[in-house]
């Protein structure tokens, strides 16, 4: 006689979701220790210890008596702590942005930079370096503000060719965006060949780079990350019910077109506020949330907010190597994300050999 | 309870025209059945009165409301729809698949909470699908898959169910389990259920009412003894001597003889 599977007891707690609660709080726990670590070593050596003090004495109802010299503080506070920051809002903002379109689109190929952003900001960085003067608007150039427009007027070419109607459907976006980047690619490369000196600087940019880091660029970058970021983690759950085709999602009362709108609009608006800052680093934003997905599964109530914790750790240690391994050289922190990242997923991807998508 | 009623509609793809001037009405506690050849527009029906497709022309009311006036998630806590052999992922567990029927019942801050669990627990009770509540998606059969998306529907606590050939990959025990199940729920709940239903012989068993469909029209409509007789199932299926009469219910069946190939359809 045939052995039919056991009851459940009782009903599931929907597959041990206890699990990734635990790993949100762990990894929260992760991210600090990398951010104090990131900001404790480079060319000037400062002890954890004295880090964690200077950091703290900031916070407010904190004062620690100094016992270190006002350089120190100027090191860390001004030029470490700012980069650090920066990186783990990028990493966040691309990993989000990132698990946000492939759930988006049910397509495992998707990353941040699918419907055209990153070759927008590419070319309006590219004219930025090209502008005979350089205007100074705000405090760090016209390159980013040139990056940003760039970014969300590709998109919104994009959006407006894929669009039919009321609706948008997903496969016109995907291969419109590829088609317009293509476009756009073409003309950042025609203009990286004939930009004479100034290619060595654009390349750097392209690859991405944080040392030009400081708290003003935090300062802009932060609202977009965390209300864009926000508004995602507010429609996980539907992007669950997503995932099941458009049609099933409206008949389980999803209103499909207007969440594929403001999921797009908000990792568009995250990914394109970050690389006007610190150039298009690529692998982020497609390996981070597979990584995560590959660990704790494709629930997105999970997979997005560890995916935000995961991509900031991810970008704050990477680039700590990026300006540690050929100190005082640099290497562009697009070559470490990759370098780092792509054996370490070759060995999850090798290691589950279930279906993760 | 509510009422289902589809006046004047024309559907269509691009430029093809699928159904034309279509009227149909389903009230509460009865079992409706859509048949009709392949292509003849069951399913077409089906997404228009879940407000998948728009109509070209008419009006589709549930309870007198116009349905396009309807917001999408108040109109999934009044219909729920069961499709034919959806796209569903992988990743996902049976449970979680089934529990995804509370999200029309869900705010935008809300999340599934010890409640929606046991509704969608007692929807795989009904299925017999609980010993299946850990398994992956990838891994179940057609049919296991079919008595998921009936515990969802069942889960999503609609006042109507619009069922897409729910037994098509059925073996006969699960088919008349589960149009058993569907025709008990909608008798003692009062539920309005539309069923394209590809097999004569269920339809007629199951539906207090058949709707025959054929080239975009409604060609006949009535009890399955006005519907499933010899003149309409020739001129719509080209199948001819083939309406018997069951033995113990005195329903019309319908028996296929290979003698008796399709005179119209072999264009003889």
């Amino acid at each position: 006689m045939a052995l039919s599977p056991p009851l459940p007891e009782q009903l599931p707690s929907s597959g041990g979701r206890q699990m990734p609660l635990y790993s949100i709080i762990g990894m929260a726990i992760l991210l600090a220790v990398a951010a104090v670590l990131a900001t404790t070593v480079g060319s000037v050596p400062i002890s954890p210890l004295t880090t964690f003090s200077i950091i703290a004495d900031k916070l407010p109802l904190v004062d620690i008596a100094p016992s270190w010299s006002s350089a120190i503080g100027t090191i860390i506070m001004e030029i470490r702590l700012p980069r650090v920051i920066l990186a783990g809002l990028v990493g966040a903002a691309l990993a989000t942005a990132g698990a946000t379109y492939q759930g988006l689109f049910r397509n495992p190929l998707a990353d941040p930079y699918l419907i055209g952003v990153a070759q927008g900001a590419s070319l309006g960085a590219v004219i930025g370096f090209l502008l005979p003067i350089s205007w100074h608007v705000t405090s760090f150039g016209i390159i980013p503000l040139l990056a940003f427009s760039g970014a969300l007027a590709s998109t919104a070419v994009v959006y407006l060719i894929a669009r039919v109607g009321k609706t948008l459907p997903v496969t016109t976006l995907i291969l419109a965006g590829v088609a317009l980047g293509a476009l756009l690619g073409s003309i950042v490369s025609y203009l990286i060949i004939s930009s004479g000196d100034k290619l060595h600087s654009i390349i750097f940019w392209l690859m991405g780079s944080f040392s030009l880091s400081q708290w003003s660029e935090v300062t802009i970058v932060f609202p977009y990350v965390a209300v864009g970021t926000a508004v995602i983690l507010i429609f996980a759950r539907m992007l669950n019910v997503m995932q099941l085709d458009e049609e099933q999602a409206q008949q389980l009362g999803i209103n499909v077109e207007r969440l594929k709108i403001v999921l797009l609009a908000a990792a568009t608006l995250i990914t394109a506020a970050s690389v006007s800052f610190v150039g298009t680093i690529g692998f982020v934003g497609i390996i981070i949330p597979h990584a995560v997905r590959l660990v704790w599964g494709a629930d997105h109530r999970f997979l997005l907010p560890l995916s935000v914790l995961t991509g900031a750790i991810f970008m704050i240690l990477a680039d700590l190597v990026a300006r540690t391994i050929l100190a005082p050289a640099e290497i562009p922190i697009g070559v470490i994300t990759a370098i780092c990242g792509a054996p370490f997923f070759l060995y999850l991807l090798r290691r589950r050999k279930k279906a993760i998508f | 309870m509510i009422k289902i009623e589809m006046r004047h509609i024309s559907l269509g793809y691009d430029d093809k025209e699928v159904l034309e001037d279509v009227h149909l009405q389903a009230m509460p506690g009865e079992m409706v059945g859509l048949i009709g050849p392949n292509g003849s527009g069951k399913s077409t029906i089906i997404r228009a009165l879940s407000h998948v497709i728009h109509p070209r022309s008419g009006q589709i009311l549930l309870d007198g409301e116009d349905i396009s006036r309807i917001r999408k998630r108040d109109l999934a806590r009044l219909v729920g729809v069961v499709p034919q052999m959806p796209l569903l992922p992988s990743t996902f567990t049976a449970f979680e698949i089934v529990l995804m029927g509370r999200n029309p019942h869900l705010g935008l801050f809300q999340q599934e909470g010890p409640a929606d669990r046991e509704i969608a627990w007692q929807a795989m009770g009904k299925t017999s699908t609980q010993a299946l509540a850990n398994r992956r998606i990838n891994e179940l059969s057609g049919g296991e898959i079919q008595c998921l998306l009936i515990a969802r529907v069942l889960t999503q606590q609609t006042k109507a169910i619009l069922l897409d050939e729910p037994t098509a990959n059925l073996d006969i025990g699960r088919q008349v389990e589960i149009l058993y199940l569907i025709k008990q729920l909608c008798t003692e709940n009062n539920l309005t259920v539309l069923a394209a239903l590809h097999d004569l012989n269920l339809a007629a068993q199951y539906c207090n009412r058949l709707v025959l469909i054929n080239n975009g029209r409604i060609y006949a409509d009535g009890t399955p003894a006005e519907v499933i007789t010899e003149p309409n199932i020739r001129e719509v299926y080209g199948a001819e001597n083939c309406v018997h009469t069951h033995p113990v219910n005195g329903l019309p069946i319908v028996l296929l003889d290979s003698n008796h190939r399709s005179a119209r359809r072999a264009g003889v």
